[in-house]
């Protein structure tokens, strides 16, 4: 399964644990974190399913490729990490 | 008389409380609550006590949070959400930059109460333009569909914000079914049935950012701010980006207000619950400049409807005042003796005596966005 973690910034907002998620895609991860969490869903994407503006996710450290609709393939030891961008403080 | 007053800032939401000890204003600020958030908008619904508080986070979007216990304690609501485009349209273009505008909630812009035979009802302007009602008290929403999917609609454009936006919502006291909205820029629209349909209600604004052919097109207006008298409600004011208009038959026609001292540019507008014809605007230097006309902070205070008008100045400083206040950051209470404006340089003035003189309650505030009694 992969390691999923989340920006310190959103916890005031919502608690968002470290936890572990399994999925073949960014998309599946983050979908099966947020069955269990509704509402930090949208606090990470729009009403579109897409990453907000000012968000960004990095797998296995790099910035995910397709932010529309997070195909980027994830590994069963993958890191996914859910950070707020610099821009839009 | 209200003794409670909230103000969001670029900052977080501020709890004025009346009987205070600071500056002789007769308010303090009595606590913040969501401190270092964005509060575009505040309402407290007078049916219910609650208040409820648009966040606007940089990073995590458009959020609503409501409080039944006077603002200690807060649950955050759903948010509007945007229909998706249906199968097969072209992603829709800003008439002008030719920008792609996303069909995605930006920012709650206007909240305003259902009528008194709605409890629960709320409406909900939004950027980039979408109207919205949730007749549960903020769990759910629903897309005044009719407005949204007008072809009008597709040339609407920002003002102030790269996106358009509704600003102002106004329910009529005599007949809940009958809103009218104002938006930047696409004028006033009014329904008779409670959003179901839709009619633009601009006749009479002009806009002198058009071309002259365009003047008086009426979806291309830019009322910044729409009020209506609370007992008079046919009565309408409007600041507009070319000046002030007004309505007194609930937006049949709008009428030009001339000869406004000091400036007819600005942003808000108050208008006395029970004299449709005493208003008050707070005026600046027009169009991109926007800071008080000659360092001066004056507030424009009319009494018989516009024909002529008093500059209140007494109280308000008078040398090196940059100060705007913007479409949201002027309240006048349920008595029309108190007022409370917020502006651009975190100063907070408040009147007791319908502007006859002010006391600052703070200048050291965050930019202030939105005033509301409570």
């Amino acid at each position: 399964m992969a390691r999923v973690s989340f920006t310190q910034n959103i916890q005031r907002h919502v608690q968002c644990p470290p936890c572990e998620a399994d999925g073949r895609t960014v998309r599946e991860v983050l979908d099966a974190v947020f069955a269990d969490n509704e509402r930090a869903r949208g606090y990470v994407l729009d009403e579109r399913g897409t990453l907000r503006q000012h968000m960004n996710v990095f797998l296995d450290g790099r910035p995910i490729r397709d932010r529309e609709t997070l195909t980027d393939e994830v590994t069963p030891t993958s890191s996914v990490c859910v950070m707020q961008a610099l821009s839009g403080g | 008389m209200s003794d409670r007053c909230l103000v969001g800032t670029r900052k977080g939401l501020f709890f004025l409380e009346r009987n205070g000890r600071w500056n002789g204003s007769g308010w303090h600020i009595a606590r913040v609550e969501f401190l270092g958030d964005n509060v575009p908008m505040v309402l407290h619904d007078p049916r219910d006590g609650a208040i409820y508080a648009a966040l606007s986070h940089g990073h995590f979007g458009a959020k609503l949070h409501r409080s039944d216990d006077g603002g200690k304690n807060w649950t955050e609501l759903a948010v509007p959400e945007y229909p998706p485009l249906p199968d097969g349209a072209e992603p829709q273009k800003h008439p002008f930059s030719g920008k792609i505008i996303e069909w995605k909630l930006q920012m709650i812009w206007e909240l305003t109460p259902g009528g008194a035979d709605e409890p629960g009802a709320i409406w909900a302007g939004t950027l980039p333009g979408g109207l919205f009602k949730s007749m549960d008290r903020g769990a759910s929403w629903t897309m005044s569909r009719d407005l949204w999917f007008r072809k009008e609609r597709e040339e609407w454009f920002g003002g102030g914000f790269d996106a358009a936006g509704i600003h102002s919502v106004i329910v009529d006291p005599r007949d809940s079914k009958r809103v009218t909205v104002g938006i930047s820029c696409g004028g006033a629209w009014q329904t008779e049935n409670g959003g179901e349909t839709w009619n633009i209600r601009s006749k009479g604004m002009f806009a002198a950012y058009m071309p002259p052919e365009q003047k008086y097109e009426e979806n291309s207006q830019d009322p910044h701010i729409v009020v209506a008298c609370r007992h008079s409600p046919d009565a309408m004011w409007t600041q507009h980006h070319n000046g002030i208009f007004r309505t007194v038959d609930g937006c049949k026609t709008w009428t030009h207000v001339d000869h406004v001292p000091v400036a007819d540019f600005g942003f808000c507008c108050a208008v006395h619950p029970h004299e449709p014809d005493t208003a008050w605007f707070v005026p600046g230097v027009k169009d991109e400049k926007r800071y008080a006309v000659d360092g001066k902070l004056v507030v424009n205070r009319t009494r018989d409807g516009g024909a002529s008008f008093e500059e209140l100045r007494e109280g308000l400083p008078q040398e090196h005042a940059y100060d705007i206040t913007f479409r949201h950051a002027l309240a006048i209470d349920e008595t029309g003796e108190s007022l409370v404006f917020g502006t651009t340089t975190g100063s907070v003035f408040a009147t007791k005596n319908q502007g006859d003189s002010w006391a600052c309650v703070s200048n050291h505030l965050p930019p202030v966005y939105c005033v509301r009694f409570a």
